[in-house]
């Protein structure tokens, strides 16, 4: 088995240490390591993180294969650095049986770019009234303990406390996609200022506010954890902070364009901004980035949401809503909160990589960067500024946000249990 | 250079005031044996209609025939055709005709922006309605009949609306009237307040250049024209007012109410109205009610802009907020 | 093109019809008209904008003190008749204003301050067209310069003024721009 040392890397943004790779594992951390036997990977003071762990991931197959699968999807989730991915259950047919989490599960062993974790429904069809069969699918090969109805919330008050309830057996934990359906009716845009000037149906804080305030109460009627997808307003960082501190178990994720980009891109009605939740204003923006730093928000999920052109190329009303991410993410995290000042990189490799493995439970992802350890990594030019162009993305999709924009760090290379998946920016 | 009108908000105070002035020498074509001029011999404008609307399309349609325009009408209502996907391929196949301008009413807010800005086409985009967004010429012309009654004819011309106190009732929230004319009766100099029931007023209406009321008493008196907004039955069955006889008791304009505005104080309706619900039909047939009006000055208004927009080698108004972006 | 050439006047213009010999020539248009019209009776005047408007003015009342009678005076905008609206931005209105009566079966004395290619002539002919049938149509200007484009010619001259292409004709009366004058110049090299 071969044997890879990576020279000077800035290991979670600190010293220059070498890291030997012996197959799967890693063997040695330290300075002046020998490189007898080993390829070497010349580091130059480019900053080595565990691979990093999405846990909110659409890959669309089956049945969207038009914009994503599972192939190009792990892929381009190698391209972001990332080793593992949690996959949404909103495909066709919906991931609510053991079947189809098994296939995708597969489909992600199969392909060796990224492990698939798939997630599975909380109800049958993601239509909110009968739970699915959680335990056949947390029994079955793809071992599921992350469940959601993303995309749509579970807004029954009964199910999701059931759900909440019945997945204690077994350790698994409720991802939350919420959003208040009655008070959405229509919505296009965050409700405010721009929505109001634009004409566009509002998307309310309070509708996402509402059923977080009401799902961390559930969830600590019940003794349960839950875990919030998405939070996009800085009232819901309000919620959680208040949660937290009555020791309810919750967890929450962030994603990058909440942490960069606000409703008055919007006012260009290009729909390439059409996200839900929707892009919010300023001043959500700068509570999340907060509360990311402080912790109140665990971690950072990409939310990548694939669309083929032409469900983008289109009015605003027409449009699909979501953002590829995978390929983005950690740059718009250096952007937002490195080169901010409001984290570090041991705080990244936390909020990207081992927090979301934990929430998720993804064996052998988001450990230490120390000898025994599997060999997950991804090795960041941080020093890196380039402007983004889709036509590079591994992605099956190219709808994302920040084309043409300048932005901070490069994920050059990615090791997947000591298997190259990315060489100097390329997929192996 | 920018060749289109997709909101009023992009109007500065001189382009409006030139496209109201050139609206009034529209107006005496009306007047003429001959309601015809040659100004755009050879230039052919479509008029897109996703969205129903009889009259602001023959409105358009008038204005266009008048300057000697050729005229392409697309009607291209339907659940088949008003998909996102048809409104690119729709305007790409008329470019493809050799269009020089789109008149376009779109359901969704924004699709006239989106026509002008995407790169689909090069011909001008002219909104004639987008969604619960815009709709320009309808505030023109209400500018051009308020500046006609207020002030005069030929006295308004190279005039403003400054000072004038306009008040605008109704269902501000689903409507594209009211927000093309706080837009542009605030570029005019016009003091403008919305009076609606607060279910009906806009999240981030505070950053309006107007007022917002929702007593329509206590207004009536300081207003020199009270435009009243359609009220769809609808809404009341999703919960903005409780019923049409309470709506109509506290924002409806009867007879007693009239009563209460100063004396040259007129009445305005963008149409069709609800008799019974916003306006009463003694209101509604009364002098002082300009719906009518407000017709007619919607050619004149159409022809203005079309001339101003297409007359020439490059646009006469500026759209100082579009070139911005 | 002969409106905006004489945009293009530079200030060391000379003048060539003062304010005495404008009004001296003005008498004697009104005077020709009433000769040529046998009497003036159904005579309208319609000024072309800005100047032409003027002149018109003028002449209106210097036949009602011949003929002691009201002559019809009005304007006739021709902007959206020019055959060179796609060489510029579109320009402002100016108003057209028929006399009460119409035109039908008068004769109409279309007034203009300089004739030059003859295109703003055959513009207004056109706008004639679209209001009614005059019996006749006759053109007064002040100036005729000369180099003309189209087959059109005055029926009344105030001053034949034969100008080179490189020159500029401007006309300024009291109405708009405080004194009358005809200046000729030299066309301003861009």
């Amino acid at each position: 088995m071969s044997k890879i040392l990576i020279r000077g890397a800035k290991v979670l943004g600190g010293e220059p240490q070498d890291v030997l790779i012996d197959g799967a594992v890693i063997e040695a951390v330290g300075t002046g390591l020998s490189a007898e036997g080993a390829e070497v990977v010349e580091a130059g003071g480019k900053v080595l993180l565990p691979g990093l762990v999405d846990l909110h991931t659409h890959l669309r197959e089956p049945g969207r294969e038009d914009s994503e699968t599972v192939l190009t999807g792990t892929r381009a989730a190698a391209s972001g650095g990332y080793t593992a991915v949690f996959a949404m259950a909103n495909t066709f047919p919906v991931a609510d049986t053991a079947g189809v989490v098994e296939q995708v599960y597969r489909l992600g062993q199969e392909h060796g770019y990224c492990d698939v974790q798939p997630i599975g429904a909380v109800t049958v069809g993601l239509e909110g009234k009968k739970l699915a069969e959680l335990g056949a699918m947390h029994e079955s090969a793809a071992g599921v303990t992350v469940f959601s109805d993303d995309g749509k919330c579970v807004d029954d008050a009964v199910i999701m406390r059931r759900a909440l309830e019945y997945v204690k057996a077994f350790g698994g934990v409720v991802a939350q996609h919420a959003q208040e359906p009655r008070l959405t009716e229509g919505a296009q845009m965050n409700e405010g200022i721009v929505s109001a000037e634009l004409g566009l149906g509002g998307w309310p804080a309070v509708a996402e506010e509402s059923i977080i305030a009401r799902d961390v109460l559930l969830a600590e009627h019940v003794g349960s954890r839950v875990h919030i997808c998405h939070l996009s307003t800085a009232g819901s960082v309000e919620i959680i902070r208040w949660a937290k501190s009555r020791g309810i178990d919750v967890t929450a994720e962030v994603t990058p364009h909440h942490l960069l980009l606000t409703d008055e891109l919007v006012r260009t009605y290009n729909p390439v901004y059409k996200v839900n939740p929707p892009l919010r204003t300023e001043r959500d923006v700068l509570a999340l980035r907060e509360a990311l730093a402080d912790g109140t928000i665990d971690i950072v999920a990409t939310d990548h949401a694939p669309h083929p052109h032409e469900d983008k190329d289109c009015e605003w009303a027409a449009a699909a809503m979501g953002m590829v991410g995978l390929e983005t993410a950690l740059s718009v995290v250096q952007e937002t909160m490195v080169d901010t000042g409001l984290l570090t990189w041991a705080g990244v490799a936390e909020r990207m990589s081992s927090k979301p493995a934990e929430i998720g439970q993804a064996k052998g992802h988001g450990r230490p960067v120390s000898a025994g350890e599997p060999a997950n990594l991804t090795l960041v030019d941080t020093e890196y500024r380039g402007d983004v162009d889709p036509a590079g993305f591994a992605s099956r999709s190219r709808n994302t946000p920040y084309e043409g924009r300048e932005l901070p760090g490069r994920v050059t290379h990615t090791w997947l249990r000591g298997k190259a998946t990315l060489v100097d920016g390329k997929l192996t | 250079m920018q060749r289109h009108l997709i909101s009023a908000a992009d109007l500065t105070r001189d382009d409006a005031v030139l496209i109201l002035d050139t609206a009034e020498e529209m107006a005496r074509v009306a007047d003429r044996p001959i309601k015809k001029l040659p100004t755009l011999r050879g230039r052919t404008i479509v008029n897109l209609f996703f969205e129903d609307s009889t009259r602001t399309r023959i409105s358009f349609e008038a204005a266009e025939k008048r300057l000697s325009a050729d005229v392409i009408n697309f009607t291209a209502k339907g659940s088949s055709v008003s998909k996102g996907e048809s409104l690119k391929d729709t305007a790409q196949t008329l470019e493809a005709m050799g269009v020089d301008a789109v008149v376009i009413r779109h359901g969704a807010s924004g699709a006239p922006f989106r026509l002008a800005t995407s790169g689909w086409i090069d011909a001008a985009v002219i909104n004639a309605g987008d969604g619960t967004h815009q709709h320009p010429t309808q505030a023109l012309l209400d500018a051009f009949t308020m500046r006609r009654r207020l002030i005069g004819r030929d006295a308004g011309l190279g005039q403003d609306l400054s000072g004038k106190r306009i008040t605008i009732v109704g269902d501000v929230l689903h409507s594209r009237v009211a927000r093309s004319n706080v837009d542009l009766l605030h570029t005019l100099g016009a003091e403008v307040t919305l009076v609606a029931p607060p279910t009906l007023v806009p999240v981030g209406v505070e950053t309006w250049p107007c007022e917002v009321s929702y007593d329509l008493d206590s207004t009536l008196a300081k207003s020199d024209a009270v435009m009243m907004l359609r009220v769809q039955r609808e809404r009341m069955n999703a919960a903005f007012f409780p019923t049409e006889r309470e709506y109509s008791r506290r924002y409806g304009l009867d007879g007693e109410r009239m009563a209460k505005m100063p004396e040259h104080a007129i009445v305005m309706h963008p149409g069709p109205m609800v008799r019974g619900m916003e306006i009463t039909a003694e209101v509604a047939d009364s002098d002082r009610c300009t719906v009518v009006e407000q017709v007619a000055n919607g050619v004149s208004i159409r022809m203005a802009v079309l001339y101003l927009l297409l007359g020439g080698n490059e646009p006469a108004v500026s759209h100082t907020r579009i070139e911005e972006k | 093109m002969d409106k905006h050439d004489q945009q293009d006047t530079q200030s060391d213009a000379r003048p060539v019809l003062e304010s005495p010999d404008i009004a001296r020539v003005l008498t004697r248009i009104a005077h020709e008209i009433v000769e040529r019209a046998k009497g003036a009776d159904d005579v309208v005047l319609l000024g072309i904008p800005t100047r032409g408007v003027f002149l018109a003015q003028r002449l209106a009342v210097k036949l009602e003190e011949i003929t002691d009678r009201k002559i019809p005076v009005g304007s006739l905008d021709i902007t959206m008749y020019r055959d060179d609206l796609r060489m510029h931005p579109p320009r402002a209105l100016a108003r057209t204003e028929i006399p009460g009566d119409g035109i039908d079966g008068r004769l109409v004395v279309l007034v203009d301050d300089v004739l030059f290619s003859g295109r703003t002539i055959r513009a207004a002919l056109d706008a004639l067209n679209d209001i009614g049938r005059p019996r006749a149509v006759q053109l007064a200007v002040l100036v005729d310069r000369g180099h003309r484009e189209l087959p059109i010619r005055a029926d009344y001259v105030g001053k034949n003024l034969p100008t080179s292409l490189r020159e500029t004709v401007k006309v300024q009366l009291a109405e708009e721009d405080g004194r009358d004058t005809v200046l000729l110049g030299a066309k301003q090299t861009q």
